[in-house]
């Protein structure tokens, strides 16, 4: 008999709390690589550091940062997330050349 | 089976957020938005640098802004993503109680930062007199960071009203990815704020 609102099988159950622990660690470590990110941005520019070797440093750890939110706490590394992707990576694209037309404008 | 039974199974699948069709329709639908949201924010960020530079005397990036505050700022925020991290760890183990209480944290992180940023701009009027209208790198400023503080604001009505909404509730399949949703939301609104702390604030910092 087929039975719709029977339980899963308890070693079915147990792998898939497995999983979110092992999924939940990889969180919480790109968490605190975030924090470790933010603290150096913020330390280079308290110390004072050469602008012209800072700005892209800068830039360069926050979009690592951003990869880690996008990537593990957006569960854009997990299974079914092609469109997710198709549209973030459309979006930033579009951004990109939004920010340039803009800046480039002001500059000539 | 009535309507109703389907919703709420006596055993939850593995991913209560996309196990309706409208669950998966809401996940791919919402994050459209936010793919139109990269590109409201980048013309936002694009205008900001391109008038940062336009300040009218003496109130520049340089002279304005506290790191201390936008590093506490910062930290809750960040935070505050970990811990809506925690209650959709919580859903997808079927556990409403404790995936309420941490969504109840998260919250608590998101009204501290907005506290901040309203201290921020009270601050900075009645300071410096650096207002909307002060110079082009005001508008510029206020618009963006304010934009993000608008989507803060909204981010913690949509997520206390689902808190209280669904109270009695509990976790079922149609509540579920409606939690999904706010908690992508509310990692998008972290997404800006590191551009935002990196090109407003310590880009601004090093002049």
């Amino acid at each position: 008999m087929a039975d719709h609102t029977g339980s899963k099988p308890v070693h079915q159950a147990e792998y898939e709390r497995k999983q979110h622990r092992e999924e939940m660690k990889q969180q919480v470590i790109s968490f605190v690589m975030m924090i470790l990110f933010t603290f150096v941005a913020f330390g280079m520019v308290m110390a004072g550091v050469d602008s012209f070797f800072v700005i892209p440093v800068l830039l360069l750890l926050a979009i690592v940062q951003v990869v880690f939110q996008l990537y593990y706490f957006m569960h854009m590394k997990n299974k079914g997330h092609d469109m997710p992707a198709l549209m973030m990576y459309g979006g930033a694209a579009v951004a990109l050349l939004t920010i340039i037309t803009f800046t480039t404008i002001i500059w000539w | 089976m009535s309507h109703d039974d389907v919703l709420n199974p006596k055993q939850m699948p593995h991913d209560p957020e996309k196990a309706t069709l409208e669950g998966k329709n809401k996940f791919l639908g919402f994050w459209f938005f936010l793919g139109g949201e990269t590109v409201l924010f980048a013309s936002l960020f694009g205008t900001y640098l391109a008038l940062n530079g336009s300040t009218q005397g003496e109130n520049t990036p340089e002279n304005l802004f506290g790191l201390e505050l936008v590093f506490i700022m910062t930290m809750l925020l960040l935070t505050s993503s970990l811990t809506s991290v925690y209650a959709m760890y919580h859903m997808k183990n079927h556990d409403f109680g404790k995936m309420q209480l941490w969504l109840v944290i998260t919250v608590a992180l998101g009204l501290a930062f907005l506290g901040f940023e309203i201290y921020e701009f009270y601050h900075y009027i009645h300071e410096y007199d650096f207002t909307f209208r002060s110079s082009a790198f005001g508008s510029a400023f206020y618009t963006l960071v304010g934009f993000h503080g608008g989507h803060v604001l909204f981010g913690l009505c949509w997520i206390t009203a689902l808190i209280i909404r669904n109270q009695k509730r509990g976790l079922n399949l149609y509540n579920a990815p409606k939690y999904y949703t706010a908690s992508l939301y509310w990692h998008f609104i972290d997404v800006v704020w590191v551009f935002i702390f990196t090109v407003v604030y310590l880009m601004g910092k090093v002049g």
